[in-house]
């Protein structure tokens, strides 16, 4: 299928698309925490980063398959967001999202300090395995995955929770358990995509994970709307594809990247799409628009 | 050795205190982590440079040059990218800090260039023993300013109207609007105090660590953030607190061996401090209502 896609594109596109979609699966995963549950997590690039170390050591150390590394890689950085989330889960809003972003930049010093990690010299010479049509099928599988838990028992207890925690906690739903569920999986998706990224790019070095990244992906979905799925994938491309298409005015994009994101977000402030969801869209006719603050998010 | 230990890290600690309350003083009234504020530091250690070489002015004017300059600065900033993100959600402000912190940042990598730049000398630094320490006059010089200016935003908090306004904002926004308070002036008043604390800071730790670069605000920004949240965010003796004793506890960390985890020493502490007080150290318990 990659021949197809060659056919028709160049390396360039292709990469970018590759990107894309490796972007997407992470920010999907930040979806589910912050969007759909309501849980602030500032530290979405330390995960990435987890699940790319463990992939890329696998395979680089270990010659493990591909799919398996990044299997190994996803699961170890929802590990790891379980662990973290068992004690911080019970802080409250900001608070939470200030513990993750220090997680976060705990990881980053740590990968820098380690010596199977390279340290400040980063890891080179990871395969390039990560090709268009396999991460073309994660972002298929994880969009699936993410419409049926949406409209789930368990992906309506998430959005119980993020708009009520008490009223939540009364219906009988469990909110650390939930919480913690939900957490793993978002981390889950974030290790995937971090493994994808390494067999991308072919290099990891820790100060490419640093909480600029992490509210990079936190953007992605602000732009797109908090907690809808189509959001998230236009948000994600807009903010993917913008700086490609600024590189006309070189060193003056991010300048300029950072303008934009103050004017969408006086424009938008619910993002772009706030509150559709990707159900309602294709549904005929919606009796009546229940009255979810979609664009609530980490109230 | 750990008294000198100490008095570097009060040292430190009292620039990160410097930065911290500008965040918490932001975060009391309107909830909004601003994270533009490192950023302000950063252009407020700029000014000063400018102050010093084309300028050929002395400590104090630069001081004060830089102080007035980020005023200006934040409050324009609380106008253009938060003020009409007022009644949006709460990530919406969020997300245009963090867009006008991109931005200042790579506005001054074009203007200076990425590289960091040497703060020129303005005072002749001595070093003066007293018993077991010795402490330099820049040293002397970072904690008069610190102390002097927080004595003076303590004054202004306390006994001044706008402070009291301050203070009835961030107890109770709406009440504080219905009771007259132009709750716009205060926010505004807010900013423009914490980004003259913020340049100060800037300009202190430029003399300091002889060094001023485009990317300094970064890590200075989150770890007085840091500061900020482990004394209880919203809180100004908190602030102060938490400052002093993250710049302590990271000195003693270097000293102790962890040199190689200096940027991770905070972050731990936070980690630490906030599953056993969730609010912080002087932070007031959050209210859960039905």
């Amino acid at each position: 299928m990659d021949s197809i896609f060659s056919m028709f594109l160049n390396d360039y596109y292709i990469q970018v698309l590759t990107m894309l979609g490796i972007y997407l699966i992470g920010a999907l995963g930040l979806n589910l925490i912050t969007g759909v549950t309501g849980q602030l997590s500032f530290g979405h690039a330390a995960f990435l980063s987890i699940g790319a170390y463990t992939s890329a050591i696998l395979s680089l150390k270990l010659h493990i398959p591909f799919a398996l590394a990044i299997l190994a890689g996803g699961l170890m950085a929802g590990l790891w967001g379980v662990l973290l989330g068992y004690p911080t889960l019970r802080l409250t809003g900001d608070y939470l999202g200030i513990a993750t972003l220090g997680f976060g930049e705990i990881v980053r010093v740590v990968f820098l300090n380690m010596s199977i990690t390279g340290g400040a010299l980063g890891l080179a010479g990871i395969p390039r395995s990560a090709t268009l049509t396999a991460v073309l099928f994660v972002v298929i599988l994880t969009v699936w995955a993410m419409v049926r838990l949406e409209n789930s028992r368990f992906g309506r207890s998430l959005v119980a929770i993020r708009e009520d925690e008490i009223a939540a906690e009364a219906m009988g739903v469990n909110i650390t358990t939930t919480k913690i569920a939900a957490f793993a999986i978002g981390t889950f998706l974030a290790g995937i995509s971090g493994g994808l990224y390494a067999h991308l790019i072919q290099y990891l070095n820790p100060s490419d994970f640093g909480f600029i990244k992490s509210f990079e992906f936190l953007t992605f979905i602000v732009l797109g709307g908090l907690g809808s799925i189509p959001g998230v994938i236009l948000g994600t491309s807009v903010l993917t594809l913008a700086p490609e298409f600024l590189r006309f005015i070189a060193d003056y994009r991010m300048m300029v990247y950072g303008l934009l994101m103050v004017l969408m977000m006086i424009v938008r402030p619910r993002g772009l799409l706030g509150g559709v969801q990707l159900s309602r869209l294709f549904a005929k006719k919606k009796v009546q628009q229940t009255g979810t603050s979609a664009c609530g998010g980490a109230n | 050795m750990l008294s000198q230990q100490i008095l570097n890290g009060i040292t430190l600690g009292a620039t990160y205190a410097l930065i911290a309350l500008g965040y918490t003083m932001v975060y009391g009234i309107i909830q909004l982590i601003n994270f533009a504020h490192g950023e302000i530091y950063m252009v407020g250690a700029f000014v000063g440079v400018l102050m010093v070489t084309v300028f050929q002015q002395g400590l104090l004017v630069s001081l004060g040059a830089a102080m007035l300059a980020c005023m200006i600065m934040g409050v324009t900033i609380e106008r253009i990218a938060y003020r009409p993100l007022r009644r949006s959600t709460r990530l919406a402000p969020l997300i245009s800090a963090i867009g006008v912190s991109i931005f200042l940042q790579t506005l001054m990598t074009k203007i200076k260039g990425p590289q960091p730049v040497a703060f020129p000398p303005v005072i002749n630094d001595a070093l003066y023993k007293m018993g077991p320490v010795e402490i330099s006059k820049v040293q002397i010089i970072i904690l008069i300013v610190a102390s002097l200016l927080m004595a003076a935003l303590h004054f202004i908090v306390k006994h001044v109207k706008i402070g009291k306004a301050m203070r009835a904002a961030s107890e109770d926004y709406d009440t504080a609007a219905l009771m007259g308070i132009n709750v716009n002036q205060v926010i505004s008043f807010t900013f423009a105090i914490g980004s003259a604390l913020a340049a100060a800071g800037g300009v202190l730790v430029g003399i300091y660590f002889n060094s001023v670069s485009p990317f300094m605000g970064v890590t200075a920004g989150l770890k007085a953030f840091c500061a900020a949240v482990l004394g209880g965010i919203g809180s100004i003796p908190g602030a102060m607190l938490g400052g002093l004793f993250l710049g302590v506890a990271e000195t003693l960390g270097i000293a102790g061996g962890f040199d190689l985890y200096k940027d991770a020493i905070a972050f731990t502490l936070l980690i630490i401090v906030l599953l056993f007080r969730p609010t912080g150290l002087l932070g007031r318990p959050i209210q859960r209502k039905v």
